[in-house]
């Protein structure tokens, strides 16, 4: 992928797409990581 | 009186005695240590403000900025935000729970900014100029984001001493005085979050001036944000840190209201911890990946930046989460001092390990002995005062003549 990145486009195109991805996958893992950190307090409740 | 005690020696381990251990003037180890620290502390003070920086330090034109800075500054800042977080969260999001736990982390925050300070009147030089306020008022480097920061940190220092001075009013027993103050809670709450989030972020954002300089794993444009993030979790951890020594230490001085709400207090700011290191590891991921670093990990200073990265961030957010899940206080515990190892190597990899890495070892800076021996000679300064003061004043229990007028 790194050789097909020749200019700012193309670098700001690579990154910004993977930044998005990474932002989606980050929104599921919050929502897990919330549920594993609330889950003994729900079970009290 | 026998011939021991009549030495200076003697004497001055009897007074270290006295302020390190109540009612204690038994010739400890520990106070033994302590007067070694603070006579070769006075001696290297001395010399730095008669012969110059040079006299001292191994600092250069190519690293101006060293172990004082580093460690004093940096990751004094960083832990001392307990002050600010614990504040907050009792005095703007209504966690009156932590109440308790306002006055000891106010308290070790006020220390530890004094100590920033101090520190960096060593770095500076010229204590005449700073206390005359120079900087501020004649030659002012608004340009510079270095001026923000000292800006920030002399304010934020009269907040905390402001928020601090309820304590030794009470103490005093001056009591209109002490109501004065009190009424000021809210509004320097205010004030010391919002001086917080400019400052913490600020140091974080001076390493923007130097591209070159920072290897390109810890350089990001997103560095203000690193900081600013990382200093919550270094709050927090702090405050679990300096409770669990104090009831080590202090527990026949905490009252009744700061011995229950401790452990419902540890459990909350471990959930709390656990959800910014969790932030604060997918922001330096996001950084990576904004700057198309993925090709740098599988080199020496890659592998070190994951060492960081999973070890002293992903790690202990685990281990608060499942410590925080489980209410296993003594995990807790431990992941609170790894945090703060990690924040303090965080902040150390951007400002020695990884500044300057281009440059040959031999051209590289390292730390002398008498910069080591004056960062001690300030930690233990800050401890004494500390524990000076919670030996006296109502920190971890309330005064009985206040009891009833506490927010």
């Amino acid at each position: 992928m790194d050789d097909m990145i020749h200019t700012l486009q193309d670098f700001m195109l690579h990154t910004e797409s993977n930044t998005y991805i990474l932002m989606a996958v980050y929104l599921v893992c919050v929502v897990g990581f919330w549920m594993f950190l609330t889950h003994k307090d729900e079970e009290q409740d | 009186m026998s011939e021991q005690k009549n030495s200076p020696a003697q004497g001055m381990a009897g007074v270290a005695s006295r302020f390190m251990k109540d009612d204690n003037d038994k010739f400890s180890p520990l106070a033994t240590l302590t007067v070694i620290i603070l006579v070769v502390g006075t001696i290297l003070t001395i010399l730095r403000f008669t012969q110059g920086l040079g006299a001292v330090t191994n600092l250069s034109d190519t690293h101006p900025w060293g172990m004082w800075i580093g460690f004093d500054l940096m990751c004094g800042v960083a832990l001392a935000a307990g002050g600010y977080t614990t504040s907050a969260a009792c005095y703007l999001f209504g966690m009156k729970k932590y109440h308790s736990a306002v006055r000891p982390a106010i308290l070790t925050a006020f220390l530890g900014y004094a100590v920033v300070v101090v520190s960096l009147l060593y770095d500076v030089g010229r204590p005449d100029r700073l206390i005359l306020a120079y900087p501020f008022i004649v030659q002012q480097g608004t340009t510079s984001l270095l001026f923000e920061v000292g800006l920030c940190v002399l304010l934020y220092l009269t907040v905390l001493f402001l928020e601090f001075t309820p304590i030794p009013l009470e103490w005093l027993g001056l009591r209109k005085a002490r109501n004065i103050a009190v009424k000021l809670t809210l509004v320097l709450t205010i004030f010391g979050v919002v001086l917080s989030t400019l400052h913490q972020s600020s140091l974080g954002a001076l390493f923007l001036i130097a591209p070159s300089k920072l290897h390109p794993l810890w350089y990001s444009p997103y560095l203000a944000v690193f900081f600013f993030v990382s200093s919550i979790a270094a709050g927090l951890s702090m405050v679990i840190f300096e409770g669990t020594l104090s009831h080590k230490a202090l527990h026949h001085r905490m009252g009744k209201e700061y011995l229950e709400e401790h452990p419902p207090l540890v459990l909350g700011y471990a959930k709390a911890a656990a959800l910014v290191l969790f932030g604060y590891f997918m922001v330096k991921v996001v950084g990576i990946t904004a700057d198309n670093n993925w090709h740098l990990l599988p080199t020496p200073y890659g592998i070190w930046f994951l060492v960081e990265l999973l070890g002293f961030v992903a790690l202990p957010c685990l281990l608060f989460a499942v410590g925080s899940r489980n209410n296993d206080v003594g995990l807790i515990k431990f992941s609170a001092v790894w945090t703060i190892i990690g924040i303090v190597l965080n902040r150390l990899n951007i400002s020695m390990i990884a500044f300057n890495y281009h440059l040959p070892l031999e051209e590289r800076y390292v730390p002398s002995w008498m910069e080591i021996a004056l960062s001690i000679f300030m930690v233990t300064c800050l401890i004494l005062v500390f524990r000076f003061i919670v030996t006296r004043m109502p920190v971890f229990d309330e005064h009985p003549d206040f009891r009833e007028t506490h927010e």
